[in-house]
């Protein structure tokens, strides 16, 4: 059995007094959709960060059998391992056309790929070309959400992560997002998706885990966990979730 | 007052309007990149006009003595740096980025001396030799501190600028300099002079504001620029370093000091203290356009050149209190837009 | 060993501060003399931007003032130098007042900058008037007499000048210590925090910034009457700067890092010009670059001075550097605070009708109304992006609403400022957990009890709040033991573990007495056995009456805790219930769970 992709090992990561994440080990395989989900304040977001290096963890990050785990930002994104975070980081006084040129700054591409790229994301993202002039700010949510993760896809990588992407969505918006999420497997990217909303997350994924107060309460190929009523217990309370705590 | 002073004292205005236009592009583009106030600015325009006076009395200027200490210093503290991190790796292009690269204006001004270079390339050196010293003082000084807050940096700053200015003392002396004009002659358009070294001056403001606007507007760098002051974790997360972004934003900062040293030391006499008013004064009108927007920056520039030219006319004494004085309505203006008009803010440590 | 306890030391140290002039040469009295007025500007510094969060350059154009005022007075108007004391201070506080008022509503860096414009203006004033002597300045001012006998010498100004500065730091220590010290010193936490206890940010600045001017007058006043000259040069912003280098130099966290500070850096220009002429001609100059670079060397490092590092050193070896006098505060038959009077468990004490925000375009809050009755505990829960934040930012004030109202017992708050419902009785904690670090649970307890009590700035400058203090404390010891952390009165809050941060804000809000106690997310970020303690805690104040509004997504948490759930999703009021009802209800679990299907 090959080495995962991208292989995340004993992650704990601590912010000021706050302890975010516990211990948390997560494989992601070549042409899998992974989800992370679970309630609020579980350390979804923190993870992704810590794994992009965005912040100091302790653990291992191991990406195509290199431990990337001292690099920076930037060298993650040279090696195609791209993020789309929570608050979309979006270049709000560009145009659209500018953040999708910006996606592909690290690449260094000479001018016919980089029209290919483009062309690549529009079709994607029909919306997208239509306002390619306008500047950002003046998208709507999921317009903002698209071209966050139009301008990852830029850079042609090969593992995306996405942090909450259905966040502040209407349901509708959010399956057109997830389906192009789905579609993009077949064009060689290995997704880690992080969701709050489980069953969308569930239904897009091969594999899940279910994070709670910063550890791996749950852990199942999607179509199990999405019927397994503990899952529900994490986000709504009850006792089947205070059996899985344990205290470090 | 008659339409003859009313027309020179515009025009007055307006050059010096186009020296602080000039010197608040730099400090709002060091600014958005880095959120450093760069006071510095100003000694090192003081620089360039020193290092402009010696080439033109025949000297090697002492400017070079200043960029080997710096690249020295900024050499040692990368090397230091990368050897903490055990990346050793790095440590060749380490030395040859930070170490050889800045020298190259300093053989270049050895060269213009020894060969008797024309007028012209006397200017370029000059401008040339200062430009290293803006990314190497952000190398030694404010890199370490990158993540301190807006006011830290602000204190570093201004200790910065004393240091430099006392720097200057040392290498340039106590006594004052005038270079020798760079052009002559001038224009009459019907009862209004204006002398080839105004129009010089306005037209560099211009030509070079063009720059600017094309080189943010259309180049993917520049772009990369913009998008590291709109949102620095965006543009760490397209690759964008912002190390590498803030040595382009103080080196282009440095060129223009460079400029605007060259261009106002035929008709101001530099000591080596005058950085600190000119970094001042530059940034009053930096801050009129909150140290965010270019367009109501250069504006603002030139409305502060034209009111410290009247000003200075209705009292010569007074005219700095007054410009500054300017200052507090515009800060109280910016601060209340800054909070986005709510009164609740907070203060960050 | 006899030595190694400090208050031996202090007899053979008085004998030497006493009678220093007669052991040391003139020069060095004069030196010793410059530090102690330097001590008092940078007094006021440390307190300005250690506590006060303001930095400011520009302290030299207050002691120029206070220096031209006098030198005017004594030279144009014949009077006693006394008389220029008086005149100094009044008009230096008029200016502090007047500069203040405009300048210190700015945030951070804009505040900064401003100091430094009045800073450069203020001299070049004086260098252009010519009753001033332009840029000669004013010469010939007498010395300072008491009678006869003339302060004419090092010697002589020794004693005033050291008996000002002892007199500056028992009125700046009283100060710090008490009811309006207390507010100045949570300056640092921002305008929200000094609401939710009643204070007011830009009161307390304004008050904190002309008390650090009157203690530069004092200096301003002392520099005339010592050097006997006076010129713009020695106001300018450059000494401002310096002003504020010894003050951080010696250590922003303490009054002492002022006298630390201003020995150190002066001693340091001392030696280097000393020592530097015989390198260079340029001596001066080169002590400009030296002192820079050691401060920017310092600010790179050790940004806590030296009084930081002998505070870490002696803490580190185990002493306390507490100076907070240690309870039973009241004796028998004093009197404790007065407490508010409470509503009948039942009646009507929040209501908000119809509430919608509106930030742009996006509709945070879509017309979302509920009630709470005293003794109620309600939980106000719902997934991320729900709109609790926001609704609970509009209940506390700190947010205006787009159209509604809010009723707090029996009145429209809906206009009213943060500060004020805090007054009216509703206390709130914060999610980012906001406490004065460096200050004791107690004082920080203590602060909550500022809606309650009124001491002003004199009475607590010198110290006649003894009684009121004593309340204070009293009340907040109890608070204390109420939470369970009496035991750990005096440590500093910053040294806590999150779980017992959070319980002690709850401290400080139930020290204000409160009718209604609102939590933002007191849940979040603690582990287990925290939690536990947390809802213990919330359980116990139930029983005793209070009213509680939980605004919370740890479901687990407050399920077992509160009588009644008010759900949001989208902005909209989902459902209201109990918990086991709340938790079976179909559109809860879909808006919790989510999914694509509408």
């Amino acid at each position: 059995m090959s080495e995962p992709l991208l292989q995340i090992r004993d992650m704990h990561i601590a912010y000021g007094k706050v302890e975010a994440v516990r211990g948390v080990s997560i494989d992601l395989a070549e042409g899998q959709i992974i989800s992370i989900i679970g309630p609020n304040g579980a350390g979804k977001t923190t993870l992704l960060s810590a794994v992009m290096g965005l912040m100091p963890f302790k653990g291992t990050v191991r990406y195509r059998g290199e431990d990337i785990s001292g690099l920076g930002v930037e060298d993650r994104v040279e090696r195609s391992l791209c993020l789309v975070p929570e608050q979309r980081a979006l270049f709000t006084t560009l145009t659209v056309k500018d953040n999708l040129e910006l996606g592909a700054y690290s690449q260094h591409l000479k001018a016919k790929e980089f029209r290919q790229r483009l062309d690549f994301v529009y079709d994607r993202f029909p919306r997208l070309r239509e306002r390619r002039s306008q500047y950002a700010g003046t998208l709507s949510g999921g317009e903002r959400q698209m071209l966050a993760l139009g301008r990852a896809l830029m850079a042609r990588p090969k593992v995306l992560m996405l942090d909450e992407p259905s966040l502040g969505l209407a349901p509708l918006i959010v399956g057109e997002i997830l389906q192009i999420v789905r579609g993009l497997r077949d064009e060689g990217v290995s997704i880690l998706l992080v969701e709050q909303n489980a069953l969308a997350a569930l239904e897009s994924s091969d594999f899940g885990y279910v994070l709670e107060n910063g550890k791996v309460a749950l852990s199942g190929d999607s179509a199990s966990l999405a019927a397994d009523e503990r899952v529900s217990a994490t986000y709504l309370g009850g006792a089947a979730s205070d059996a899985m705590e344990e205290e470090v | 007052m008659d339409w003859n002073i009313f027309s020179l004292l515009t025009i007055d205005g307006l050059v010096n309007g186009s020296m602080y236009l000039l010197a608040g592009l730099g400090l709002v583009l060091v600014f958005s990149v880095t959120r450093v106030v760069f006071i510095p600015f100003g000694s090192i325009a003081v620089y360039a006009a020193f290092s402009l006076a010696a080439f033109q009395a025949g000297n090697v200027p002492a400017t070079i003595g200043l960029v080997v200490i710096f690249a020295l210093l900024a050499t040692i503290v990368e090397v230091v740096s990368l050897i903490r991190k055990h990346d050793v790796k790095r440590i060749p292009k380490a030395i040859l980025c930070w170490g050889i690269l800045p020298l190259i204006p300093c053989a270049l001004a050895w060269g213009v001396v020894k060969t008797q270079a024309p007028e012209y390339a006397l200017l370029i050196a000059s401008i040339l030799l200062v430009v290293p010293v803006g990314p190497l003082l952000g190398r030694i000084v404010f890199q370490p501190i990158a993540n301190a807050s807006v006011l830290v940096l602000l204190i570093v700053a201004l200790a910065l600028e004393f240091v430099a200015s006392g720097l200057a003392l040392f290498f340039f002396g106590p006594e004052g300099i005038r270079t020798n004009s760079l052009v002559s002659g001038s224009l009459s358009f019907g009862s209004v002079t204006i002398s080839a070294y105004v129009m010089l001056v306005i037209l560099s403001a211009v030509v070079v504001s063009v720059l600017f606007f094309f080189l943010f507007g259309r180049t993917l760098m520049g772009k990369a620029l913009r998008a590291t002051s709109i949102n620095r974790t965006g543009a760490r997360l397209i690759g964008a370093r912002p190390e590498r972004t803030a040595v382009i934003a103080y080196s282009v900062a440095s060129l223009l000091a460079g400029f605007i040293g060259v261009l106002m030391s035929p008709q101001t006499t530099f000591y080596y203290d005058s950085g600190f008013l000119i970094g001042l004064k530059s940034f009053v009108a930096a801050i009129i356009g909150g140290l965010v927007s270019y367009p109501i920056t250069a504006i603002g520039a030139l409305g502060v050149g034209i009111f410290e030219s009247f000003a200075s006319f209705w009292n010569g004494e007074l005219k700095e209190a007054i410009v500054f004085g300017l200052l507090i309505p515009i800060l109280l203006i910016r601060s209340w837009l800054a909070s986005g008009g709510e009164e609740d803010e907070e203060d960050h440590e | 060993m006899i030595w190694r306890n400090p208050k031996v030391w202090i007899i053979p140290l008085v004998v030497v501060i006493a009678f220093l002039p007669l052991l040391v040469e003139s020069y060095t009295v004069s030196l010793i003399n410059e530090i102690g007025m330097s001590t008092l500007v940078a007094l006021g510094l440390v307190m300005l931007t250690g506590s006060g969060g303001v930095t400011s350059f520009g302290q030299a154009a207050f002691v120029g003032v206070a220096a031209y005022t006098s030198a005017i007075v004594t030279t144009k108007l014949g009077l006693s130098p006394w008389v220029g004391l008086l005149a100094a201070l009044a008009l230096t506080s008029a200016l502090a007042l007047v500069i203040g008022a405009l300048t210190l509503r700015m945030g951070g860096h804009f505040l900064a900058l401003s100091t430094i414009a009045w800073g450069i203006c203020v001299p070049i004033i004086f260098g252009s008037i010519t009753y001033l002597g332009s840029h000669t300045g004013i010469l010939n001012i007498p010395a300072i007499h008491i009678g006869d006998w003339s302060l004419g010498t090092p010697a002589r100004m020794y004693y005033l000048v050291w008996i000002l500065v002892g007199l500056a730091f028992l009125l700046s220590f009283n100060l710090m210590h008490s009811r309006t010290g207390r507010v100045m010193r949570s300056l640092k936490g921002g305008g929200t925090l000094l609401a939710s206890f009643g204070a007011d940010m830009y009161r307390a600045r304004v008050i904190l910034f002309v008390y650090a001017a009157v203690l530069a007058s004092l200096t301003g006043w002392l520099y005339a009457h010592t050097y006997r000259y006076v010129s713009p040069s020695a106001f300018n912003v450059e000494v401002g700067i310096e002003y504020l280098l010894m003050a951080i130099v010696g250590g922003v966290g303490s009054l002492l890092g002022a006298l630390a500070g201003s020995a150190v850096v002066l001693e340091l220009q001392n030696i280097l010009q000393d020592f530097l002429p015989l390198v260079t001609e340029y001596a001066n100059h080169l002590t400009v670059i030296v002192f820079f670079i050691i401060f920017i060397v310092l600010m790179q490092f050790g940004r806590n001075g030296v009084m930081g590092g002998i505070k870490s050193w002696l803490e580190s070896r185990g002493y306390s550097t507490s100076k907070v006098k240690k309870g039973p505060f009241l004796d028998d038959g004093d009197v404790a605070l007065a407490g508010r009077e409470k509503p009948a468990k039942g009646s009507r004490i929040l209501s908000s009708k119809n509430l919608i925000k509106q930030f742009g375009g996006l509709t945070a809050v879509d017309d979302v109304s509920f009630d709470i009755d005293a003794g109620d505990i309600v939980g106000l829960i719902g997934p991320n992006g729900a709109g609790k934040s926001t609704m609970f930012n509009m209940l506390t004030r700190t947010l205006k609403m787009t159209t509604g109202s809010i009723e707090f017992m029996g009145h429209d708050i809906s206009r009213q400022s943060q500060r004020k419902v805090a007054c009216m009785g509703m206390a709130r904690t914060f999610q980012h957990v906001k406490l004065m670090g460096s200050m004791t649970l107690l004082e920080n307890v203590a602060l909550g009890a500022n809606v309650r009590t009124h001491s002003g700035v004199v009475r607590d400058v010198l110290r006649l709040n003894k009684k009121e203090e004593a309340q204070i404390f009293h009340e907040a010891m109890r608070q204390l033991e109420r939470v369970g952390l009496a035991d750990r009165a005096y440590q500093t809050a910053g040294q806590l573990p999150l779980g017992s941060q959070r319980i002690l804000e709850i401290a400080r809000a139930l020290a204000s007495d409160p009718t209604l106690l609102v939590l933002d997310e007191p849940a979040a970020g603690l582990r287990h056995q925290e939690k536990i303690e947390l809802g213990t805690l919330l359980r116990k104040l139930r029983e005793e009456g209070m009213t509680i509004l939980i605004v919370e997504h740890d479901m687990d948490f407050v399920m077992g805790l509160v009588d009644r759930l008010i759900v949001m999703n989208f902005g909209s009021k989902l459902t209201e219930g109990t918990p086991d009802k709340v938790r079976v209800n179909k559109d809860v679990q879909a808006a919790y769970l989510g999914g694509t299907h509408e």
